[in-house]
């Protein structure tokens, strides 16, 4: 068919459509509500993917990640209103960890610090850490400005900083802070430079939203002046917290011996522990998890999502098949001015195709509106790719022309005679 | 006169031309004959009423020239072609591009204007003919509805429709026009004009046959063709010799109108 004959066809099967408002909105609502569950299922899925890659990224797909983590509180000792609670990873578990497996490359130390920084007026309370040089490589944290901590400033327990640039924007608003001078606790330290903020992953450790403000110090610098006893203020009490490390961070030399780093790791901390005073980050798992998150996702917005369609289709179909069924006399009439069983079909195929296209598209639309729901409710990440309303069209397109195949079929296989006499 | 040796020389060659054509139905175990052994041609600018009681095979003869329905056996030539053993889609391009349908109902498309209505046959066509639009309002203009192209069916009377009708048989230049029961549900009247208009193209040289069982309808045709259980029962020509030869005598507005 030619294009102005295909455009008038298209025209016609918009103005049968409109002859019957309601039925015609009716009959769309299964496409509608399968292509916009399409939408949203890519959507989160390749948001939860994407925030996964990201977490990789910044955690390194290569590393497995031990954390200190404070055990529950005993009941029995928490009347005291100052006492000392011993917890945490040990520099034999670096050690341990550093010596024992061959596939471990690299392996940083961090020592948090609970103090907090000052220039002049201003103050927060970042995320002090006591840490190497390496650990910047190891972490893929990306300088904004100046350097990183040297081996020079360990050797000589300098007090020297980097700052993280949430700090640095909140401490120095008007000025570039390199060579400029903050206090730490009661010290005085020169930054150095700056590392761009990375968003905190939301893992079981750190909940979404936790600042990202940190501040670096050299490692020996640390031990020095703040030993492993800490005060920890808390509300109405204080606490003495005895932690040799909060984190350490073991590179590992490829992504495939990740899984046996871990296990390994895990057994080792086992052992030497009474009590569960640590954790273990493994990205590749976080990765995993996601992916699991988005299989279930795609499998629950899938079924809808071709449930919808199936019962859409079938909707559409049986209207277009009652719709043949009235229009009989129509298609007699056609027949004998001339028209060929496949210009009936082309109608009826057309008309079906516009109903749910019709549909598809304002599936589109509120597919598009739920992942922005979504995303605003469940603080889950949706990204919609351009594709995926292509997708959903074309879907959407395809049902009409799978359902109207038989419909159209079984109008173009009247008897002319029959229709016309057809009342 | 120029007009009637034109005619002459074309009417050689009929314009529909039935050969033994048979029909059969089956009813159950019954084989009904409709059409039996019809043989006969209705010449170029003839304008034929075709009559008889119901089941006298009228209707089965009109589907046949219609090209609706095959002839069971025999042959149907339209211009000289066989067509009896065309294939569907061959049979659609026949009828769009050498007959013209008015029915009893009007039958238009209740959702397309008057002058959509009027266009659909040109829209079957494979390479529909330049200026076609043109024309359609010529021919609405012509049946008297130049100023309603954009009123639906509904908002039209029976007389209205049935021009619109006849609008949309003329648009792509059949060979043959066949109207079945034309004027069954207009009133005297309105039927009288619809049969005027019919008579004028007549006179243009156009070639008509109406399927009708009123008298008064058959009355006015040039010849009657009276059909019963199938054959040929009677053939009464220029019935209507006065009428006839004003026919022949054409005004000169008619006479532009034929040769166009």
């Amino acid at each position: 068919m030619k294009g102005p004959s295909f455009l008038r066809t298209v025209r016609l099967g918009v103005s049968s459509l409109l002859l019957h408002k309601l039925r015609s909105l009716l009959t769309t609502l299964g496409v509608l509500f399968g292509t916009s569950s399409v939408i949203a299922m890519l959507a989160i899925g390749e948001g939860a993917s994407e925030e996964a890659q990201e977490q990789i990224r910044q955690l390194g797909s290569k590393n497995v990640i031990l954390r200190s983590v404070k055990p529950r509180e005993d009941f029995a000792t928490g009347q005291q209103t100052v006492r000392v609670v011993k917890y945490g990873l040990t520099d034999e578990d670096l050690a341990r960890v550093s010596e024992t497996f061959p596939a471990v490359t690299r392996v940083v130390p961090v020592r948090e610090i609970y103090e907090e920084v000052r220039k002049g007026e201003r103050a927060m309370n970042p995320r002090v850490l006591a840490t190497l040089p390496v650990y910047r490589d190891v972490t893929g944290r990306i300088l904004a400005e100046g350097r990183f901590l040297a081996d020079a400033d360990l050797a000589h327990t300098a007090n020297v900083c980097v700052l993280s640039d949430e700090v640095a924007h909140h401490l120095f608003p008007f000025e570039s802070p390199l060579d400029q001078e903050i206090k730490i606790g009661g010290d005085y330290y020169t930054v150095v430079g700056t590392l761009l903020s990375r968003v905190r992953p939301s893992s079981d450790a750190a909940p979404a939203g936790k600042s990202t403000a940190e501040v670096f110090i050299p490692l020996e610098t640390g031990q020095k002046w703040y030993g492993s006893m800490q005060v920890k203020l808390r509300a109405g009490s204080r606490e003495m917290e005895e932690v040799d490390l909060h984190e350490i961070v073991v590179e590992t030399d490829a992504a495939e011996n990740v899984p046996l780093v871990a296990a390994a790791c895990r057994e080792m901390l086992a052992r030497n522990h009474t009590q569960s005073d640590y954790e273990l980050i493994v990205p590749l798992e976080l990765l995993l998890r996601a992916e699991e998150t988005k299989r279930i996702f795609n499998i629950v917005l899938g079924s809808i999502a071709s449930i919808s369609l199936l019962v859409g289709g079938i909707g559409i179909m049986n209207v277009m098949l009652a719709t043949v069924t009235e229009r009989t006399r129509e298609i007699g009439i056609r027949r004998a001015l001339g028209a060929k069983r496949r210009h009936i079909v082309m109608q009826f195929l057309v008309e079906t195709v516009v109903l749910s296209v019709g549909g598809g598209l304002l599936g589109v639309i509120l597919g598009l509106v739920i992942p922005i729901i979504v995303q605003a409710t469940a603080n889950m990440r949706t990204i919609v790719t351009p594709s995926a309303p292509l997708l959903a069209f074309l879907i959407s397109a395809g049902v009409g022309v799978v359902f109207g195949l038989y419909p159209a079929a079984r109008a173009a296989r009247m008897d002319p005679v029959e229709a016309l006499r057809h009342e | 006169m120029e007009r009637g040796t034109r005619s002459k020389a074309r009417s050689l060659l009929p314009v529909a031309e039935l050969e033994r054509v048979t029909r059969t139905y089956h009813m159950g175990a019954n084989e009904v004959r409709a059409l039996d052994e019809l043989t006969f041609a209705f010449g170029r600018g003839e304008y034929w009423a075709v009559m008889g009681s119901s089941g006298s095979g009228k209707s089965t003869l009109l589907n046949v020239l219609g090209c609706l329905d095959r002839p069971s056996s025999g042959h149907y030539r339209i211009d000289g072609a066989d067509v009896s053993q065309l294939t569907d889609d061959e049979l659609s391009v026949i009828r769009s591009q050498k007959l013209g349908f008015v029915f009893q109902s009007y039958n238009l498309i209740p959702q397309l204007n008057v002058l959509e209505n009027i266009l659909v046959p040109l829209f079957y066509q494979d390479e529909p003919p330049a200026g076609a639009e043109q024309r359609a309002r010529a021919l609405a203009e012509r049946v008297g509805l130049g100023e309603r192209l954009a009123h639906r069916p509904m908002e039209l009377s029976g007389g209205q429709q049935q021009r619109v009708a006849i609008a949309r048989a003329l648009v792509n230049e059949p060979s043959l026009i066949l109207a079945d029961e034309a004027t069954g549900n207009l009133d005297s009247q309105t039927a009288l004009e619809i049969l005027e208009l019919l008579d004028e193209l007549h006179a243009e040289g156009r070639t008509i046959v109406i399927v009708t069982h009123e008298p008064d309808v058959g009355e006015r045709a040039q010849h009657v063709l009276r059909l019963k259980d199938g054959r040929i029962e009677s053939v009464v020509r220029d019935q209507n010799p006065a009428r006839d030869s004003a026919a022949e005598d054409p005004s000169p507005d008619e006479v532009r109108q034929a040769g166009r």
